[in-house]
């Protein structure tokens, strides 16, 4: 099965002119380096933020158990910031998208559905 | 009321609730989208519910609230890394997989791929990652049942596991994925509130204030301040440093490659409303680990003696439960015992919701996958995949309950968190590239597939997980007889070399060869993932 060198092709057909059409609209390419610009940075980010949490919880044992306030030390805080910055990250990534990915990507569907219609399907 | 009868009451409540909502979500159950994606017609709120309820497993409520129990902070790493996953999930994932699949993990590969090897490694690894999942339930639901009930026979055991694989069965051959999701809901809602009623009970007794909770489970625990502190568990050496970070790579990036997660984005009507049932899935998953939190170090303040001999000897997994019998006013008494016999009661619908779904996935992946698209060349009528979609659910129900009644023994966390690596491994890399790098192909999916899979199984293999602790306490540690040492794989994680290793393959099959035919279709697959051109439509009634 892992052995695809002598068997014919078996990939569905293609679908759509259509497609090709819409990848080549400077609508699209907007739609797509707005996604990347925002998705890519922010992934790095959050990951690079929980590992260093992980490391930290590992090697800097000395800050982490440095306590705040009663029995609150920076550990427990630090933690509980993760869970912020995921409701944040979450947050604010919904935002961008319905006010910057949404209109362009509704737009590119309609140009889409009006291209199927006019081909009479 | 006898505590038995009255949790035996709502244990018997909880099964006869859920047959009837499958009965009831299967009035108008026909047609594939119907029966593998709900009609794409649920709302977000209805699917973050869901999602919530198929994540929220036995391993989450029970596991991770023993694991802080147990061994203080170090149970915490948990909740974070099973939470920030979702990022990947919403981020990377979710949106573009709605509008570019149908029904499996395999259909957005299959959009450009060669079918028959994409599909075949696809299936192979839905239902390798399903199997260990739905172990880890299973195995829970057995020692559960029989310890809250006071039975500890391995009749009953056995009988429960055996009762759990007919249920899951059921589920899924009459309700589909409407029923499952339906089930997945009211689990959802009754374990939020469950759960909540606990806690609040718990922060009272601590006038509401977390630090003067925090310090009784450190004086209660016998640890000290060291319990409050990261270390008590992982920091002992080095090895268990880095095992610690390689369980929380595999915890943040299995959870976007796990397949009966990823077939939950297909049950809404649009790639906008898979992102909005993320977002309420991290609301209610991100609020449900805050919980566990205060569950967890509530079990360590306010069980003592005899009870705290009990959970560590669950190792955890019976902290929740006994916890609630204790806020409600202790052992004998008549509110601790509705009280546990409550949160037995959902413990046991937590897992009744995930193994539906995990049984759900895998046999519409071999009947969707392996049945129509490799054997039949897609050519199978709907009427035939789903029957044989209720083929292989009955036959991937009877092996899981083959191999759950041997793995008894085994501690459930691990098989859960082997389930994230083995995910992470193998299906995120092929996910990701397939979405983002226009050169990937058949070869790549297949290899970094297959190699994630295999790496990451094998590392457990040679790992202490099977061999090479030794006996501790009259007690082998490993899997494999104690006088049999094939371990020379130091981390109880494979996660930190089988994940770049899943990766590696992938990128070393994309650029051994090229395949011009799935760089061509990659501009479809981004157009359609992108803008949701083209993409399945949600069944109107």
């Amino acid at each position: 099965m892992t052995s695809d060198v002598n068997t014919p092709h078996t990939q569905s057909q293609r679908q759509d002119p259509l497609y090709d059409e819409l990848a080549a609209s400077p609508e699209f390419g907007e739609l797509r380096k707005l996604y990347r610009g925002f998705v890519f940075p922010a992934t790095v980010a959050f990951l690079a933020w929980y590992l260093l949490y992980v490391l930290m919880s590992n090697w800097a044992t000395g800050f982490m158990n440095h306590q705040l306030f009663g029995n609150i030390n920076v550990a427990l805080v630090f933690g509980l910031l993760q869970f912020g910055t995921t409701f944040l990250l979450a947050w604010l990534y919904s935002r961008f998208s319905t006010a910057r990915l949404d209109p362009l990507a509704r737009e590119l569907n309609d140009r889409y559905e009006a291209g199927k219609n006019e081909k009479g399907h | 009321m006898d505590h038995q009868v009255l949790t035996t009451t709502l244990f018997l409540s909880v099964v006869a609730l859920t047959i009837g909502i499958t009965f009831w979500a299967s009035r108008d159950n026909s047609g594939s989208d119907s029966f593998y994606a709900g009609g794409r017609s649920f709302s977000p709120i209805q699917n973050g519910l869901a999602i919530g309820g198929d994540y929220m497993s036995a391993a989450s409520f029970l596991g991770i609230s023993g694991a802080i129990a147990l061994s203080g902070y170090d149970g915490f790493l948990y909740s974070i890394g099973f939470l920030v996953a979702w990022l990947v999930a919403l981020l990377l994932v979710a949106e573009m997989l709605r509008n570019s699949g149908r029904y499996t993990m395999a259909d957005q590969l299959a959009y450009r791929m060669k079918q028959t090897p994409v599909r075949m490694a696809a299936a192979t690894s839905t239902v390798v990652v399903s199997i260990f999942y739905l172990l880890a339930q299973m195995v829970g639901a057995g020692t559960l049942v029989a310890l809250l009930l006071g039975v500890d026979s391995q009749f009953v055991k056995n009988l429960v596991i055996f009762g759990v694989g007919i249920l899951m069965i059921f589920y899924v051959t009459v309700g589909g994925m409407k029923g499952t999701t339906w089930v997945q809901i009211v689990k959802a809602v009754l374990l939020m509130a469950g759960s909540a009623v606990i806690v609040f009970l718990v922060l009272a007794k601590f006038n509401f204030n977390l630090s003067e909770l925090l310090g009784a489970a450190a004086s209660n625990s016998g640890k000290g301040q060291a319990f409050l502190e990261p270390g008590l568990k992982y920091g002992v050496s080095t090895t268990s440093k880095i095992d610690f970070i390689s369980l929380g790579i595999a915890l943040v990036l299995g959870t976007a490659g796990l397949p009966h997660i990823l077939i939950r984005f297909y049950t809404v009507p649009t790639s906008r409303d898979a992102r909005k049932s993320v977002l309420w899935a991290i609301g209610l998953i991100g609020v449900f680990y805050l919980f566990t939190l205060v569950l967890g170090f509530g079990a360590a303040a306010l069980l003592k003696g005899d009870k705290a001999a009990e959970v560590a000897t669950s190792k955890g997994n019976l902290a929740s439960p006994l916890l609630a019998e204790a806020v409600g006013g202790g052992a004998g008494s008549t509110g601790g015992a509705i009280l546990l016999a409550v949160i037995a009661a959902v413990a046991f619908a937590t897992i009744l919701a995930v193994v539906a779904g995990l049984t759900l996935t895998s046999s519409s992946s071999v009947a969707h996958d392996i049945y129509n698209n490799v054997i039949k060349k897609g050519k199978a009528t709907e009427k035939q995949e789903i029957k044989v979609t209720r083929i292989a659910a009955f036959t991937i129900g009877l092996i899981a309950i083959l191999l759950a009644i041997p793995a008894q023994n085994l501690n459930i966390a691990f098989l859960v968190a082997l389930a994230f690596a083995v995910a992470a491994s193998a299906n995120l890399p092929a996910i990701v590239y397939n979405m983002f790098w226009r050169r990937f192909n058949t070869r790549g999916a297949t290899w970094s597939i297959y190699g994630g899979l295999a790496s990451s199984l094998l590392l457990v293999f040679f790992s202490p997980v099977m061999s090479g602790k030794g006996v501790i306490d009259g007690v082998n540690q490993s899997l494999l007889p104690a006088s049999i040492d094939i371990s020379w794989f130091p981390l109880e994680n494979p996660g930190i070399l089988s994940i770049p290793l899943g990766f590696l393959f992938g990128y070393l099959g994309t650029i051994s060869r090229r395949e011009p035919e799935a760089e061509d279709r990659f501009t479809e697959l981004e157009v359609r993932a992108l803008t949701g051109a083209g993409s399945e439509k949600a069944v109107i009634h």
